[in-house]
């Protein structure tokens, strides 16, 4: 009897049970959002956090992160999603991968679902250096959330050693090779032990690469994404500035540098100066034994890195309420306050001039002023490469840069190898 | 034996025996095929389905957003012939298997036949040996990533020690994919020994004191009694061998990327990079089917030739 008692009790909890959990999805709107990883750091944690406080102030919203690998795994996912049904409501994803996700006909422009002038007001809202990559065809697909730059890191002790002002970065490319000729130490049986400067090639080295193509006053590709300039003559020759660095200058290591390795080649004193993302500043700034400078990047013709990192997009297949609250949760992530918890957690660039006013903002820089270099660097910046097929064009100069840096085939003929490579696979898109 | 003809005798031969065993076999038959149901079923759906799914996919184009996959015959393989990184990767995956596979079953064989001596610490040595095989691909190629790292790896340390500059052994096209042939011998033979230990422990030890007395070196041994002995061993090694050295790519993901400038694509990374990343699913599918091709034409080669080559206790 007592058994009886104790299971029919049981199964009365249990409907109850399921009677709460089948009343609240019919009041609130899911949505699950992809994340991806890109830096050092409890990201899953912070990205966490938010999210509980977001559901806190919108009773109405269950927001459910989805931590999704790397940007490749995220952009994988995604894409196997939308060809097969159970899509999430909003995602981070690489900036560049705007005109994959426009042509799998996957995401929705954010300008469609601003309603109040507060919301285009936000869209307007963010530093036009990112927007470039967030834009096309006159519409807002992406909103920048963790973005980034390339920056560069120089160990002022070696400037130090090598007879150098520790406060005065190389500024033009000029100064780059002279400095860097000071910098390079060679062991008595003539084996290098500090480079002057390392740019790390390996797995994308097309986005590196752009910071000498701009600083050389050109551009790789069109805002439609349609047409690429790889062999242009000064893209060429901003090529052959990166390859003479190691085969003329002997300042920079040779063949393929690896981007993972980089930031802990400086810090064992194996490289003087490092171009790298400001993603790294917090790894560097923890663990950097010496004292070390953060400057933009040297100038030729002009000061120029391109953007870089992920922006929030909104997908097709959601219902109006979930696309309504997706970009709710989108603003609200994004709005100066979080923008600025967010840069400081990660070490990405805060997205909006507003979250630079705000006091916690204000209040880190004072004690570590180095973010503000990002900041200011982005009134040079511009877009990072993005067209139609993204991976496959970018593969094509990736493949033409790699090859260059090897010895296996002249600058020029690379590039012109690269551009006949990127015509033939964007010419659907003309 | 007596009881059996007995009921043998029982069956008179006419109609209605003849149809019990019909009923018999039909049974037998049934019984037959649903013992193989679930494995056939299984079959069926993950490997024979999507094999003819991916033929019949590689004739049509990609289908993208709202332009819906229309029949384009044999235009995918077209393009692969006019394709320079297809005919780079297929070039490095030749490579890459006719090192490793010849590579690790040799050290496989040395291996087993060292362990397989009676020597101090034996039980240890055999661990060592095989402890490569339990670690994941993924783990054991960035153990690696730090031994090639340039300057402070490992092997960089040991030739700074005879006074010889850094090597960019990842960065460098003429090392890198040498350096994920040796990551993927030194996981593999391991794997190969422990068949080729327990082969060893099949051989009778009579055959080795027949040979003493006949006074045969142990040269002579090892290549008239021992490698023969071992050869259906080396037949499964073998195809092992070549199923991996195009289906491993795990290490080329952590190491290279491919890289530098296609060096070290192989031809299922190459795949993944115009599936996954390219989203070229058509393109693919006519690229998996060469990988298919080109396994089945080994396949075939190792079952009707090498197999009747082969002498089976």
């Amino acid at each position: 009897m007592r058994r009886h008692l104790k299971s029919l009790t049981g199964a009365a909890a249990a409907l109850a049970l399921i009677g709460v959990a089948g009343a609240t999805p019919a009041a609130a709107v899911d949505l699950s959002f992809y994340y991806p990883v890109a830096v050092g750091g409890p990201i899953t944690k912070v990205v966490d956090g938010m999210a509980a406080d977001f559901e806190k102030e919108n009773p109405g919203i269950k927001v459910k992160p989805i931590y999704s690998g790397s940007y490749q795994d995220t952009i994988t996912k995604v894409l196997t999603a939308v060809k097969g049904g159970d899509v999430p409501q909003t995602a981070v994803i690489l900036s560049t991968d705007m005109f994959t996700l426009i042509d799998e006909d996957a995401i929705v422009p954010f300008d469609d679902l601003a309603k109040t002038d507060a919301d285009k007001a936000w869209i307007k809202s963010f530093y036009p250096g990112f927007m470039e990559n967030s834009q096309t065809g006159g519409k807002t697909w992406g909103i920048p959330f963790q973005r980034s730059t390339v920056v560069m890191y120089w160990n002022k002790e070696l400037f130090k050693e090598a007879g150098l002002d520790p406060n005065k970065p190389p500024a033009t490319w000029a100064e780059l090779v002279s400095m860097g000729q000071k910098l390079t130490k060679k062991d008595a049986s003539g084996n290098v032990q500090t480079w002057g400067v390392q740019v790390p090639s390996s797995g994308f080295p097309y986005w590196l690469f752009q910071a000498f193509t701009t600083q050389n006053d050109v551009v790789l590709m069109n805002q439609a994404g349609t047409e690429t300039y790889y062999d242009k003559p000064a893209v060429i020759e901003a090529l052959q500035f990166w390859v003479d660095l190691s085969t003329k200058h002997k300042i920079h290591p040779p063949g393929i540098v690896e981007w993972g390795t980089t930031p802990k080649d400086f810090f064992e004193r194996k490289a003087a100066i490092i171009w790298t993302t400001t993603g790294n500043l917090t790894n560097i700034k923890n663990n950097a034994k010496f004292d070390f400078g953060v400057a933009m990047l040297p100038a030729n013709k002009r000061r120029g890195s391109p953007t870089g990192g992920g922006n929030f997009y909104i997908f097709k297949k959601s219902t109006p309420e979930q696309k309504e609250a997706a970009f709710k949760f989108a603003k609200w992530m994004t709005e100066p306050k979080r923008a600025a918890e967010w840069a400081i957690a990660t070490g990405y660039v805060a997205v909006s001039s507003a979250a630079w006013e705000t006091p916690e903002m204000k209040k880190y820089v004072a004690d570590f002023p180095a973010p503000l270099v990002a900041r200011d660097q982005l009134q040079h910046a511009v877009a990072e490469l993005s067209t139609h097929e993204n991976q496959r064009v970018t593969k094509a100069l990736n493949d033409g840069l790699q090859a260059a840096l090897t010895g296996a085939k002249p600058a020029e003929q690379a590039m012109k190898d690269a551009q006949r490579e990127a015509e033939r696979i964007l010419k659907p898109y003309k | 034996m007596h009881r059996t003809s007995g009921v043998d005798a029982r069956v008179k031969p006419g109609h209605d025996g003849w149809g019990r065993s019909l009923v018999n076999q039909f049974r037998a038959n049934i019984h037959g095929w649903l013992l193989l149901l679930p494995a056939a079923v299984l079959l069926a759906a993950f490997t024979h389905y999507p094999a003819v799914a991916t033929l019949w996919h590689s004739f049509f184009s990609t289908p993208k957003g709202n332009r819906p996959a229309r029949f384009i015959g044999l235009d995918q393989y077209q393009t692969m012939l006019e394709d320079p990184i297809f005919w780079i990767a297929l070039k490095n995956n030749l490579v890459f298997a006719a090192a490793t596979i010849p590579l690790s079953i040799v050290l496989a064989i040395l291996m087993a036949l060292w362990v397989n001596e009676k020597i101090v610490g034996r039980g240890l040595l055999r661990l060592a040996f095989f402890t490569p095989t339990m670690l994941p691909m993924i783990a054991v190629a960035n153990i690696w990533l730090f031994f090639y790292t340039p300057d402070y790896g490992l092997l960089d340390q040991i030739r700074g020690l005879f006074g010889l500059p850094a090597w960019n052994w990842l960065g460098s096209r003429d090392t890198a994919l040498w350096c994920l042939i040796a990551v993927t011998v030194w996981k593999e033979a391991g794997f190969f020994m422990i068949f080729y230990l327990a082969a060893l422990q099949q051989i009778s030890p009579d055959l080795a004191e027949a040979a003493a007395i006949e006074g045969t070196g142990r040269w002579t041994f090892f290549r008239r009694v021992t490698f023969p002995l071992l050869m259906p061993t080396t037949l499964f090694v073998l195809i092992n061998a070549v199923i991996n050295a195009f289906r491993l790519v795990d290490h080329v993901v952590v190491m290279t990327r491919g890289g530098p400038d296609n060096a070290t694509s192989l031809l299922l990374f190459y795949i993944y990079e115009i599936g996954f990343k390219f989203w070229d699913l058509g393109y693919a599918a006519a690229v998996t089917m060469v990988l298919l091709a080109v396994l089945a034409i080994v396949a075939c080669f190792q079952f009707f030739y090498l197999d009747r080559r082969i002498h089976y206790q």
